[in-house]
Parts: C-alpha cells; structure tokens; sequence
C-alpha cells in the first residue's frame, strides 16, 4: 500500500471514523458521501462505539497475500453497542474461543508488513471483553 | 428499442489450461459458436474479464483478443464488474444492438486464473470486496461468503448438511456436461469431509479455480432468422448494485442487487421469476446459491433447504437450477461465467446443450453476481419458435 494511501485511511483504521445519517440515522463505516439508505446528502462525521459482539465469523485458513503470517485468523462481523456493524479481524483469541454473541472491544494492534522495505500496517481489531470487564 | 436475439454461442472446457493463453482461450470459444451456425459480420466485440490485470499482467485485453481472432478495425472493449463482468458484457452487448447502433455484437468472456499461486489468485478475487476497509483486515472472498452462511445456519438453524446435499447436486449435473471442469460425482459424506478453506466453508461449497472462455452472438430479432432457424429472445436485462461492503447492508442475507436485478428484468420480460423453466444461477459457494435462489423471488428466505429435498431444484424439477453443474462444479472462469450462463441458456432453449438437458422448456434465467452480492445482473431467455 502506498504511504499517501495509508495516511488519508488513519481515520478510519486508527478512530473508526464513520458517518450518520442525519435524516435516518443510519451509521456508515466507510463513510459515504451520500445515504446508501435513504439518498440524503446530509450526513456527519461519527466516530464509531468501540464495543460490540460478534454477529457472525469465519475462520481464515487460505489467506491472500500479506497475512500468511496470521493464519488462522478470525474475520467477524460485528455489531456494535449503537446497533451499527463493522467488519474486523478478532485479535488475543484463538478461533476455537469465538462464538456467536461474543462481546469484544476494539484494539490498536499491527495489521501486516508491505515487504522488507515497505510500512508496516496497524489498525483496530477486537478482542474479547475480558469477564469482570463489562 | 429493437429486439435482440441470440443466434450462436459457444465454450471452452473450463479447465487449468496451462498451455493456452487469454487470447487463445477466446479463440477455441469462438471456434465452438461456429460449429453450429457461421456468423454474420460482426460490427462489435464486448469482453467480460476480471483478473487479466492482475493474474496475465495485462490490460487492453479487447484490442488483444480482437486482433488475435480476427476481427480488426471494429469497436472492441473490456468489461469489468468483478464477478458479474460476464453478464454486464451480455448487457452492454444489450444496449447496442437494441439502440441500433450496432446489428451484430459478438459478447464473451474470458479468464485465466491459473496465472497465479494461489494467494495472489485469492488476493485478486478478494478485490471485489473494498480493498481499503475490507481487504485490510484480511477478508478473503470466502472468509465474507463464510460469515454468510455461518449467519444462515445460525438464523435458520441448519447445519451444513442442505449445503452438501446443493454440492452434491451440482456435481450430478457437472457429470455430463462435457464443458465443466469438475465432471465427476461426490456424496454429501465425502463433501461434509473436505478440507476447510474458512469455516464453515470447505473445499467442497466452493467453485474450483479454473481457466474459461465462452461467446455469445446478439442479433437484431428481426434479422435473426436470416442466420439461424433456432432463436432465442434476450427478453430482458438488468443489473443493480448494492453497498459495496457487507457490513454496510441491513440484512446480509437479502442480496438486494439480485432481487432489483430480477425485478426489473423480468419487466421487460412481461413474466414473473417463477415462470423461468431453465435457470442458471450464481453459486460461487454453496451459501451463495441459497441467497441467490431466495433473493431472485423463488424461494422465500431460509427455503433453499426444503425445495433441495423436495426435489423441486433438480433436472425434471419445477425450476431446474444449473443443470450445468453450476460454478460450483461447471467451474467459475470468473469474468467468463456470466458468458457461460447464457450459452447454456441459450443451448438449453434449442435443445442442443451436450449436458443434463431440461424438460423442453420455453424460458430461461441466468443471474451473475459481482462481490459479496454488490453487483448482479439477471436476463430473462425466450425461446422463439
């Protein structure tokens, strides 16, 4: 990934910077710049809960090229506190512990290297909410 | 508006053709269309590919492929909608010969995706997903088909055991079909054991990699016959988007590009879905085929299971679902399988496809999805007597 590119994405993979919609309030993430719903040109800036649970997973056993290193990693679509979803990796945890339901809370971790030469990727994954923490 | 026929079509065994190439592959297409009819002069030629950047290294594939078989000096381009690339070329192909701007319209596909090792194949498959947000985390095409149908079976509680038995069925079909890459047959105990690729999808639920070509020639309907004495009536055509990701969708198991591409297509058509005979719909993975069969309008939501059992979807049936093998087993070239669904349509109407043959039926459906549902294209086959 180019660096430019990297940069101009850190709102969304360091803050989970979305979008509402302020005439239906639906929550979008990426953000968009018209209302997939309901085609209102008026949306702001929201910055997405950082707890949820687990709404579905999968378990990555053949990965694309970069995360060979992961593997098996955890895909999960999960819902978060405000009721809208986002796509992440579930980090901390092996696949064997995910379940359906599962709460889990958002973490800074390393994503993926670009090579020998090129940035190193970060990002928020999840994690489980540890018992005692909720 | 004109009305448009389809009057040639033809296809390559999809297959890991090491030895040939893009431009090769389309032509052994090509030559197959002209077994059964000898074209007319083609005023234009329109390409499905999705990989040929990524996997051949090369772009510009319609001056490629155009020069390589023939057809110099004519308007020539690539279409690219991931997946549904296919069937957006039928579509272009469409809209020119119903505007009147061209009368002959030679529509293919072709993919070569044995070019790569397999994490670049997936990485290039994967960019159907948003590569800035999905792709980051390490979503693999799969990995969002296997969320899917991990929420299937939660929501509808199911275990994998429907999905086998849809596996099964493809590869009955593929068995005699001399076009598909995986011609054998496989019982629902062996496909409950494969290997997981992401669970809970194994390597059976899912199409094989594998190399593909297919054509189709648009006509003016009224200038058809001259060509051919059996015609087939593109009677409709649609295509509609839906968010690009998949955890922007309400429902994720509501495949709304489908269901509007259907909708409309079957509009034009002036028949409703439940009066196609011939189907060939979208089965990338085993859970994809169910989504496609209940978005369509055939099936209500969670139906998939029981009109499976009930016999409903197999040759003979009241909708006889890929009798191809379907991608699942037929094989998924993925710009060409669009192309592939309407020659064998088309093939089916005449009664001249080499594989399970329908029940003498007067209509067909094809439906091709690009993405995790973010695309879809539906047409609507009409065979005129």
């Amino acid at each position: 990934m180019s660096v430019p590119r990297y940069w101009r994405n850190i709102p969304l993979y360091y803050r989970l910077e979305g979008v509402k919609c302020r005439n239906c309030g639906r929550v979008f993430f990426p953000p968009r710049r018209t209302c997939p719903k309901c085609g209102s040109p008026s949306l702001e800036q929201y910055t997405l809960p950082r707890r949820g649970r687990v709404l579905s997973f999968s378990v990555v056993r053949k990965p694309p090229r970069g995360f060979e290193y992961a593997t098996p990693y955890v895909i999960a679509l999960i819902e978060l506190e405000d009721g809208s979803s986002i796509l992440s990796q579930l980090t901390d945890c092996s696949p064997e512990e995910v379940e359906i339901g599962m709460p889990v809370e958002a973490v800074f971790r390393k994503v993926r290297e670009d090579g020998e030469t090129g940035i190193i990727m970060y990002g928020l994954k999840f994690r489980p909410v540890l018992s005692g923490e909720k | 508006m004109r009305k448009v026929a389809i009057i040639a079509s033809g296809m390559c065994k999809v297959d890991r053709h090491w030895g040939l190439s893009l431009k090769e592959l389309f032509s052994r297409a090509l030559e197959d269309a002209t077994k059964e009819c000898e074209l007319p002069k083609i005023d234009a030629v329109i390409i499905g590919n999705m990989c040929g950047v990524d996997l051949s290294w090369q772009n510009n594939i319609a001056p490629l492929v155009a020069d390589y078989s023939g057809f110099p000096s004519i308007p020539a381009f690539r279409v690219e909608n991931a997946c549904a690339s296919g069937a957006s070329a039928l579509l272009a192909g469409y809209l020119a010969v119903a505007s009147g701007i061209h009368d002959y319209v030679l529509v293919g596909g072709v993919e070569k995706l044995t070019e790569g090792v397999s994490s670049d194949i997936t990485l290039a498959l994967a960019k159907a997903a948003d590569a800035e947000t999905e792709i980051y985390y390490g979503a693999s095409f799969v990995s969002l088909n296997a969320l899917l149908m991990r929420m299937y079976m939660e929501r509808f509680n199911v275990d994998r055991h429907p999905f086998a038995q849809f596996s099964s069925l493809m590869h009955r079909n593929a068995s005699k079909n001399p076009y598909a890459q995986l011609p054998f047959e496989i019982s629902v105990e062996n496909i409950l054991r494969s290997e997981p690729i992401a669970d809970p999808i194994t390597l059976y639920d899912c199409a094989p990699i594998g190399d593909g070509a297919a054509v189709v020639v648009l006509a003016p309907l009224d200038e058809a016959f001259k060509h051919s004495d059996s015609i087939v009536e593109l009677a409709g055509i649609w295509c509609a988007t839906d968010t690009i990701d998949v955890a922007s969708r309400e429902d994720p198991l509501f495949m709304r590009s489908t269901f509007e591409a259907s909708r409309n297509a079957c509009k034009m058509a002036g028949i409703s879905v439940k009066d196609a005979q011939v189907l060939e719909v979208h089965d990338t993975f085993t859970i994809t085929g169910f989504l496609s069969l209940e978005s369509l309008g055939l099936l209500p939501p969670g139906g998939s299971p029981t009109a499976l059992e009930e016999g409903v979807l197999s040759p003979g049936g009241t909708w006889q679902i890929n009798l191809s093998g379907g991608l699942k087993a037929r094989g998924h070239p993925v710009g060409a399988t669009g192309v592939y669904q309407a020659a064998e349509i088309h093939q089916q109407l005449i009664e001249r496809f080499p594989g399970v043959k329908a029940s003498p039926a007067e209509i067909g459906l094809t439906q091709n999805v690009g993405g995790v549902g973010s695309i879809s294209v539906v047409a609507i086959y009409r065979r005129v007597k």
